[in-house]
């Protein structure tokens, strides 16, 4: 979307204290909607998020290591993030 | 013979049946006002919160009830009513759950829900459409498909208790699934003898169930014995209407009960046994 901020979600926005997974996804460049899931160690699902409508996602999760697989119209990725206790990690994911 | 096409339908089938006046198609979500940014073309929405629960008391609305929003919706008796919604297909596998309590068997879901259309990148628009108001008759309540919580006591040890719910939900580690409030039961846990298989398990990564023989040795192998009656439940009562519409409508098993109570009415019970801890 023309305009848009590049990168996941506003971090001002983050709840405090809070494990928080964010990003966005992009394809060719420029953002695409669809949905990220989030999948715990051994690829089990957790939880599936819709993305904005500039592609970007944001979960509070567990600290550990964590696959973010996103889904968009004919494509898939899988990105693998590790999330520290009260921290941001922030995850572009190009598919 | 598998019966998926007597309770599912495929994208492609809905394409071709948008402008098609027998059927109404309908959106029920979680988020009750993703319907207003878009939806499939002629969707009309039902609003899980408004619609389908009694304003004062924890019940649904009563036959009456359910005539009404049915009538006022242009739905009639013998309208193919088409489901789907986002969170692959939670809340409208609870509105296909509650269209059967009420006895309207002309119901089908979407298969892949508002997702796989997204995916399959096909047009979602922003007009309302008009449906004419009919005069909906429904039925006394199919209690067959309904748990209470007295079923689930009685259900533990004897029948199988089916908990669709997160690991971490049903461990006791939180009261919700992780991206929803903390909040509503009194204590954390899980039903005594019940087996934790998350409704995530039915599902493809695109939203569309897995095929019959995967979802039957899923069960057989969580030591499922399906010969048994059989209560799912999860935290209100939709992500088991899931489950619910996995094992009666399409792998034809019967006595299989949803519990709407769930773990928001379990949880708060006094003096009903809790278990913490994953599963055995």
């Amino acid at each position: 979307m023309c305009g848009a901020k590049a990168g996941g979600p506003d971090a001002s926005t983050i709840k405090p204290g809070e494990t928080t997974i964010q990003g966005q996804v992009t394809k060719d460049g420029e953002p695409v909607v669809g949905y990220v899931r989030l999948l715990d160690s051994t690829g089990e699902f957790t939880a599936e998020v819709p993305t904005s409508a500039t592609g970007q996602f944001r979960f509070y999760a567990a600290e550990g290591t964590w696959t973010l697989r996103a889904l968009v119209p004919g494509a898939s990725a899988d990105r693998t993030v590790v999330a520290e206790q009260g921290g941001l990690a922030e995850v572009a994911i190009a598919v | 013979m598998s019966r998926r096409s007597e309770v599912l339908v495929d994208a492609d089938w809905v394409q071709d049946n948008l402008d098609n006046p027998a059927i109404a198609i309908v959106e029920v979500d979680e988020d009750t006002s993703a319907y207003e940014k878009n939806h499939i073309k002629n969707a009309i929405r039902i609003d899980w919160t408004k619609d389908l629960q009694d304003p004062v008391r924890r019940d649904f609305v009563d036959q009456e009830g359910f005539e009404k929003l049915l009538s006022a919706k242009g739905i009639a008796n013998d309208t193919l009513v088409i489901l789907y919604g986002g969170n692959n297909n939670w809340f409208a596998s609870y509105a296909y759950w509650y269209f059967k309590l009420y006895g309207h068997e002309n119901v089908k879901l979407l298969d892949g829900g508002r997702k796989k259309w997204e995916l399959d990148a096909r047009e979602l628009v922003s007009e309302v459409p008009e449906r004419t108001e009919t005069s909906y008759q429904a039925k006394p309540q199919n209690k067959a498909i309904r748990a209470f919580r007295d079923d689930v006591v009685a259900a533990i040890g004897t029948q199988n208790l089916v908990d669709v719910r997160s690991p971490d939900e049903f461990s006791g580690k939180l009261l919700a699934p992780a991206h929803l409030p903390q909040e509503q039961s009194q204590r954390p846990g899980h039903v005594p003898t019940a087996r934790n298989i998350p409704w995530s398990k039915n599902a493809n990564d695109d939203g569309t169930f897995k095929s019959d023989d995967a979802l039957k040795e899923l069960y057989a192998d969580e030591q499922v014995d399906l010969a048994k009656d059989t209560i799912a439940y999860c935290r209100i009562g939709e992500r088991s209407a899931l489950t619910w519409f996995v094992l009666h409508e399409l792998l034809g098993v019967e006595n299989v009960k949803n519990y709407d109570g769930s773990w928001t009415e379990y949880g708060s019970l006094v003096g009903v046994p809790i278990e913490l801890g994953a599963n055995k």
